[in-house]
């Protein structure tokens, strides 16, 4: 351990001369199309697609790594990676320990998904913890279930644990297309949040601005719309 | 991976099913056994070493050695494991940091700590944003074996303090009357003795660790857990290969798979445990002698 550890901070010692910048993006990996690992172990979806341009347009190398969402903020603090590119909401209370760039995505509706018409959205319903939807259900008076992961909010409607699951539309809306009639909408569509847009440490302006500059780049050359009607269809609100 | 996998919509039934389980995503999911048991196989002598120097220190006539040895055992066997993941990993990866920040970085001006920021310099980052990933992963490796073989290690130590201190004193004594030094008794008597004392400790740490590895995910990680929760959950059609909920099926193969560990680990150490008592002054080496006769 300690000759590893030793050859690491040698090699990193030597290599230092030679470092570019090279920024790392963390992301959750685990909540499409927003962010996923593909087939082939890949960091893929909308945000992988769009990461990579903006790296490209700021002229930088950009290297990825996935994190547990939970975790995610405190790891971008002590400085594991440099960015967040997580399907984050722009938040007040998040913006009081780190800085966002402009939004890449929408404002946009989250939204109940029940097993059956008539799910009480008083009762259990599941959220994915330290998400703006958890913090909306526990003020709403329903009983608020939180899973570490995405997919285990939606595990927890079909096993009847949680009578309905509160998330992203965007998210949701492949599982319930897709689940043969046994999911659906219920209920009415909330507006959270102020879209989403990439996390950086406060003391990091410089990168997010080459960041933010980036993003404006992509809406005005209409290539982030194409990104977004790629991965959430032809209705997805665009820019 | 194979040619006729190339489009894995069109496919249906056996096809499907094995271009299915030889994606990319699987075979990191079968090298993730590797790295299980390449950790065990790096973290038992490990902490076997840290357990063996605490005990040492431990029984140590220089009172500040013993006290350190104990606080040792103490400290880290009353903390609980998750907060001792969580909490001494970052205070370690920052420790490296902060100390690579003051040699690399004698001019660097601004704070290191920011409010909850940790900043050191670029060239003080261990590894390097710019180093490929496969150095990061070792580091991540490094700190894993290292946190486990504490946490194992202060196990380790009260296990073999304990049978240290099982050998029968008139076995040492003998020894000094042949006028061995402590030193000699030490290594001829006392060490080759106290093994089957410590055994049974030591194989219920070795089957803890086992199931211990999947906090390695704490530590960033992937791990066999990791691959089968992220594997067996519902998949859209925005991946390649659609499917519900496979959880059960995943975590049913990685009861067997921890089973299977398990079960070998504990023929072999039957084995050795047999060959341990062999001509001990113990019950079960006099059973062993009376089995003989």
């Amino acid at each position: 351990m300690k000759k590893l550890l030793l050859a690491t901070a040698l090699l990193a010692l030597t290599g230092g001369a030679a470092a570019a910048q090279t920024v790392r993006l963390g992301t959750e990996g685990a909540y499409p199309p927003f962010n996923f690992i593909d087939d082939n172990g890949q960091v893929a979806g909308f945000e992988r697609e769009v990461g990579d341009e903006l790296c490209k347009r700021a002229e930088l190398t950009c290297e990825w790594v996935t994190n547990d969402w939970d975790s995610i903020i405190p790891n971008l603090q002590s400085g594991n990676y440099d960015v967040i590119i997580a399907g984050m909401s722009i938040t007040d209370e998040r913006s009081k320990v780190i800085s966002f760039s402009e939004n890449y995505f929408p404002p946009a509706a989250s939204a109940y998904v029940a097993a059956e018409e008539g799910a009480d959205l008083k009762g259990v319903i599941s959220a994915q913890v330290g998400t703006i939807q958890a913090g909306y259900v526990a003020e709403s008076g329903a009983t608020l279930l939180e899973f570490a992961t995405p997919d285990e909010t939606i595990g927890a409607v079909r096993n009847g644990e949680a009578a309905a699951v509160f998330a992203d539309k965007d998210f949701l809306k492949p599982y319930v297309e897709q689940s043969n009639g046994e999911l659906m909408f219920v209920g009415d569509d909330v507006e959270l949040g102020g879209g989403v847009g990439l996390g950086f440490r406060q003391s990091d302006t410089e990168l997010r601005e080459k960041f933010t500059a980036a993003i404006q780049s992509m809406k005005a050359d209409g290539t982030l719309n194409a990104a977004l009607k790629k991965h959430f269809g032809e209705e997805t609100p665009l820019f | 991976m194979f040619s006729h996998c190339a489009d894995p919509k069109a496919l249906e039934g056996f096809s499907w099913l094995f271009c299915y389980l030889t994606s990319g995503k699987h075979l990191d999911f079968y090298t993730s056994f590797l790295t299980v048991l390449t950790l065990l196989a790096v973290t038992a002598p490990t902490a076997l070493a840290f357990g063996f120097g605490g005990a040492m220190a431990a029984r140590s006539h220089i009172a500040p050695v013993s006290w350190l040895g104990k606080i040792y055992i103490v400290m880290v066997r009353g903390v609980p494991d998750i907060v001792f993941f969580m909490f001494f990993v970052i205070a370690l990866d920052q420790g490296v940091e902060w100390m690579k920040h003051q040699v690399v970085c004698p001019d660097w001006k601004e704070p290191i700590r920011q409010g909850l920021e940790f900043r050191v310099c670029p060239e003080a980052k261990v590894p390097l944003n710019s180093s490929s990933q496969i150095w990061h992963q070792l580091y991540g490796f490094g700190l894993a074996v290292f946190t486990f073989s504490i946490v194992f290690g202060a196990f380790a130590a009260n296990v073999l303090y304990g049978a240290m201190n099982a050998v029968p004193r008139a076995q040492l004594e003998t020894a000094e009357s042949y006028g061995m030094t402590p030193r000699q008794v030490f290594r001829r008597i006392l060490v080759p003795q106290m093994w089957t004392y410590a055994l049974p400790g030591l194989s219920n740490l070795w089957m803890i660790l086992i199931k211990a590895t999947p906090l390695l995910f704490l530590l960033g990680v992937k791990d066999i857990v990791y691959w089968a929760r992220e594997l067996g959950s519902a998949k859209t059609q925005a991946y390649s290969y659609p499917h519900p909920d496979w959880r059960l099926w995943y975590f049913l193969f990685l009861l067997v798979a921890y089973l299977c560990m398990t079960r070998v680990s504990e023929i072999l150490l039957g084995r050795l445990s047999a060959r341990l008592n062999h001509g001990q002054a113990t019950a079960a080496g006099e059973a062993m002698r009376r089995a003989a006769q």
